[in-house]
């Protein structure tokens, strides 16, 4: 046993990354999507109005990608790392742990995908607008996949941010945590009816 | 016994093993009913006539046992899929075949006897005691309200029988994590007026070293396992929350050693 807190301090670092700034940084996100539901036009001066913030590498880099990818392949080495026992303990919140887990792969799978598609195109000279997620969404298949990866994403931020309550010593009591689960779900709910009705309004929804 | 009862039998299937290296099999096992059995009560009448379902002779089941009161923690193993104690697992109150198991999160001896010294050597590692020991008479230490003694009560009912890293879903070969016992037993005696003078160095036995306990998943089995329901995912929380403050003190602060 090696006696320096490198653990303790990935994992808490790990649970902070995904609320602040990756969950900060999906509200903003789903947002600005929401434009999509007022039209091509809006839609288009919102995408134009964030790609155009100054810094917005340094931005992009230092709020997204970073903690992202810490946030990913540690998290991964989490899931892996559990010997899921919902079979013989088939409490909600096992479920919950199970589904933590399953989610945060999906949302990786998602996530890595849609930055190809979107970002690493954009990089290569394709413009991000309205047209472009209307024309990646016209393939049933990858709308989808769309709303599985939203669904995924919003589950894992949100029944992420009741877990963080927890890691922190915020929910101590055992009522407090359950309040915490009604919140959070809430959260849930709010958020996929808000990233579902985006993506919808590219196919005309 | 009643003509009733005469022909009835209990059947069993137990998770055997010979030793900490073979591999395990499954053995049933069909024996005279009587009432107000337990589990151990049925190994007991193996043990008696060590003859398997199909009516070969074989070697007794090896279990653990001590209180047959669930105070003592030894004779716990997975009963019917959830690791128990089986001196209250009652034998009317189990669906047949009553399949046994040992609680394989800890290293297998023989047969449902496991090596639980994980849960001490746990204990050593979060100091889960009262250093008192010196060369002179330190007199009495302060007074604990009541109010804190009740509830830390509840967590030293605590026997290390073990069930909460059975059913804890992160205490696995692949992974280090000590587990919610000791965890809550650091809360216990940081909570003990003497016991909290050396608050900080269990606290810090908790986010040294790997496994500690931010390891946990918040998955909750635990608490729901526990069969003296001891309040397990408070402790962890709590236990967070003090960490949280300890390592805010040990990185910004300077009396960081109380």
């Amino acid at each position: 046993m090696s006696s320096s807190n490198r653990e303790f301090i990935y994992r808490r670092l790990h649970s902070l990354l995904g609320v602040i700034p990756v969950g900060g940084f999906l509200i903003i996100h789903l947002s600005v999507n929401w434009f999509a539901t007022r039209g091509v036009e809006e839609y288009n001066r919102a995408a134009a109005f964030m790609e155009a913030l100054p810094f917005r590498y340094v931005l992009e880099a230092l709020f997204i990608f970073l903690p992202l990818i810490f946030h990913a392949v540690y998290g991964l080495y989490i899931a892996f790392q559990a010997r899921n026992n919902t079979s013989n303990f088939s409490y909600f919140r096992n479920w919950m742990f199970r589904l933590q887990r399953i989610t945060g792969v999906l949302v990786l799978i998602f996530v890595t995908w849609h930055v190809w598609e979107t970002r690493v195109a954009a990089a290569f000279g394709a413009e991000v607008n309205f047209n472009m997620m209307e024309e990646i969404v016209a393939n049933p298949a990858a709308l989808i996949a769309y709303i599985i990866g939203i669904t995924a994403t919003t589950f894992h931020f949100a029944n992420g941010l009741w877990s963080f309550a927890i890691t922190w010593g915020i929910t101590v009591s055992p009522k407090s945590q359950r309040i915490a689960t009604f919140v959070t779900m809430g959260i849930f709910a709010a958020l996929t009816f808000v990233g579902i009705r985006s993506i919808l309004a590219f196919v005309g929804v | 016994m009643t003509t009733e009862t005469a022909n009835k039998t209990i059947e069993l299937i137990i998770v055997r093993q010979e030793d900490p290296e073979s591999k395990s099999y499954e053995e049933k096992f069909s024996i005279p009913y009587r009432p107000n059995m337990n589990v151990i009560s049925a190994l007991m009448e193996i043990r008696r006539n060590p003859v398997n379902k199909e009516g070969q002779n074989t070697t007794p089941v090896a279990w653990d046992a001590s209180c047959l009161e669930e105070v003592c923690g030894a004779c716990s193993m997975v009963i019917n899929g959830k690791p128990r104690q089986s001196c209250t697992a009652l034998i009317d109150k189990l669906e047949q075949p009553i399949r046994l198991e040992p609680m394989n999160t800890f290293p297998v001896m023989r047969d449902l006897t496991v090596d639980r010294s994980r849960m001490f050597d746990s204990l050593k590692r979060v100091k889960a005691w009262v250093p008192i020991d010196g060369t002179y008479d330190l007199g009495p230490g302060p007074r604990m309200p009541e109010a804190k003694r009740q509830w830390a009560y509840e967590l030293s009912k605590c026997m290390s029988c073990g069930v909460c890293l059975q059913a804890c879903p992160n205490v696995n070969d692949k992974s280090d994590f000590i587990g919610p016992a000791a965890i809550s037993q650091v809360r216990l005696f940081n909570a003990h007026p003497t016991g909290a003078m050396h608050k900080a160095e269990r606290l810090q036995t908790l986010m040294d070293g790997d496994g500690g306990l931010s390891n946990c998943g918040n998955s909750q089995n635990c608490v729901e396992a526990c069969p003296k329901e001891i309040p397990l995912t408070t402790s962890i929380a709590a236990m967070n929350r003090a960490t949280t403050l300890q390592s805010f003190k040990n990185f910004f602060g300077s009396d960081n050693t109380a």
